[in-house]
């Protein structure tokens, strides 16, 4: 049972059963709808951007416990944090999930739990799914207002 | 027959998974393997490997007779009425798109209909969605009526002269639903239009009569009944496939060839190019042999006990949706359902920490889990080495799932 508590540590199940800032976001500077299709996980994502920081981020979406507990942490840890430091979080959680051993690093806060994802490789897509939409949605973003 | 003396000839089953006992519930996916197939593999590479149908020497000529000899196998199996019209392919899908590329692309145009059904895998979609795509013809399919069976009213509005193939899965990957093929065969002969039955689901576990069912193709795979994967086939009507083009051009599918054009084999041997998968079709004959001994009517009889049984332990479960035919008589066994609003991945690796294997995804059945407003759902199936306890195991691993993911807010 080892490795199936280290997957659903009970702040994973937390932010599951009680996912932060659910819900639409009212204005919002990008607003995107991905899914994984071979499982069905769904997540839309709102960002709101203030003088280059992520002053509001909110997400809807329905799937696993995996794909919704990690975009509901991702949410709580990237709001108010400025666009590049969001990007750098981003792509320090990929690198998380591709197996490095990243969970002393301060940055990525309660994220860490989500360690024993690396375990399951066909989980990681699902962890990885909040994530990804929010790197997009910032490059989006970014093209529009520098390019 | 006597499932927990069957399961001592598959060596697999006989281990722990997560410091529990193998219950294997995944038999839809693929089958595991008896011993006397993993022996004839070993047997055949250790002592008659050759290649077939070209070499004169003694180890070729072996081959060759025990290769033939499964395709007589595969016939009888299937009832058949000759071994000319059994096709190796590598799975069901291959079989199907086979029949997409050297049936449906060479007769099919504008205006012409091929009716499938929302329940079938992808690769009874997919196939005909490409061959339309390449002639004009047009992909219809029978809706599914109360989750659980073919609406034949809605099939027989759909029938009309411009319907040139109808496709149906003879047992549901995801429902279990066994389909009425003989009637729906009749109904689309009398419209003119060629009948393929994809039999992946219902081959390893009921008994199979071609003539029975009136269909004009038969598609089967080998790695969900005893055998190894990479080797299916197709049986077809051989006036039909005497008919057909070839699909792949290559070795032994071709009677003469000079630079500028060929000449085709008979019959099966023009759908066979190149070197086949010869040790897993001898092998698909002895998992044949295998099954036969046991006899097909009873590991049937055996799978809807078990059935009925795990419907009754799952309607405990609180909160359990389960999906298809509710009895046993009238369905595969497969048993699909979901868990509240936890989602199918969750319970596949919570049970899977109780060593409880099952699937959980979309199956390869996207356009049924649409109508079945579901992202997915978990799937336990069932094969004649699977006993009660399997099913105790699995409804109490359930109780955990319920508990680890329960109370959402």
């Amino acid at each position: 049972m080892s490795g199936l508590d280290e997957l659903y540590k009970e702040v994973i199940l937390d932010h599951y059963r009680s996912p932060r800032n659910r819900g639409k976001l009212e204005p919002s500077d990008f607003d995107l709808h991905r899914d994984n299709p071979l499982c069905g996980d769904e997540v839309h994502l709102y960002g709101h951007i203030e003088d280059g920081k992520l002053v509001g981020v909110a997400f809807e979406g329905k799937g696993c416990s995996i794909s919704q507990a990690s975009t509901s942490m991702m949410t709580e840890r990237v709001k108010g944090v400025n666009l590049d430091n969001a990007e750098e979080l981003a792509h320090l959680f990929k690198r998380l999930m591709q197996g490095e051993s990243l969970a002393d690093d301060e940055r990525l806060g309660d994220l860490a739990a989500l360690q024993g994802v690396q375990k399951y490789p066909v989980r990681i897509k699902c962890a990885l799914l909040g994530w990804n939409t929010l790197l997009e949605g910032l490059k989006a973003y970014k093209e529009k207002h520098e390019g | 027959m006597d499932a927990r003396e069957v399961r001592k000839d598959f060596p697999i089953l006989d281990q722990e998974v997560n410091g529990k006992p193998l219950s294997y519930l995944d038999n839809a996916a693929t089958s595991q393997k008896p011993r006397q197939v993993i022996d004839e593999l070993k047997r055949f590479f250790e002592e008659d490997n050759a290649n077939v149908h070209r070499s004169v020497h003694t180890l070729g000529e072996r081959a060759t007779v025990l290769y033939e000899g499964a395709r007589a196998k595969v016939a009888e199996f299937i009832g058949a009425p000759s071994p000319r019209g059994i096709i190796f392919t590598k799975s069901a899908t291959e079989g199907l798109n086979l029949l997409a590329y050297a049936w449906a692309r060479h007769r099919l145009s504008e205006g012409d209909e091929i009716i499938t059904t929302e329940m079938e895998h992808h690769s009874n979609i997919v196939s005909w969605q490409l061959a339309c795509r390449d002639t004009g013809a047009t992909l219809r399919a029978i809706p599914v009526r109360d989750g659980a069976t073919l609406d034949l009213d809605a099939y027989e509005r759909m029938l009309s002269n411009r319907t040139r193939i109808v496709t149906v899965g003879h047992v549901s990957n995801v429902l279990g639903t066994i389909n009425p093929i003989a009637d729906i065969a009749e109904k689309a002969h009398d419209a003119g239009a060629i009948v393929v039955c994809d039999g992946a689901q219902a081959a390893p576990h009921l008994p199979v009569d071609v003539g029975a069912l009136g269909c004009d193709f038969y598609v089967g795979t080998g790695h969900k009944m005893c055998a190894p994967t990479g080797i299916g086939f197709l049986w077809g009507r051989e006036a039909l496939l005497e008919d057909m083009e070839p699909f792949h051009g290559g070795g032994d599918m071709i009677s003469d060839v000079w630079i500028d054009h060929s000449t085709w084999n008979e019959i099966p041997y023009k759908f066979e190019a190149g070197t086949p998968p010869v040790a897993d079709a001898i092998a698909l004959g002895t998992a044949i042999d295998y099954l036969n001994a046991i006899g097909m009517k009873a590991i049937r009889e055996h799978e809807i006990e078990l059935t009925r049984y795990a419907l009754e332990r799952l309607r405990e479960v609180p909160e359990i949706q389960i999906y298809g035919p509710t009895d046993p008589e009238l369905k595969g066994g497969v048993v699909s359902f979901n868990l509240g609003d936890i989602h199918a991945h969750d319970v596949g690796t919570i049970v899977d920490s109780w060593g409880v294997a099952i699937r959980a995804g979309h199956h390869c059945s996207k356009p049924l889990m649409r109508k079945l407003g579901i992202a997915a759902s978990a799937r336990a199936s069932f094969y004649l080495y699977n006993v009660e306890e399997e099913v105790d195991r699995l409804v109490e691993a359930l109780g955990d799932v319920t508990r680890l993911m329960g109370g959402r807010s």
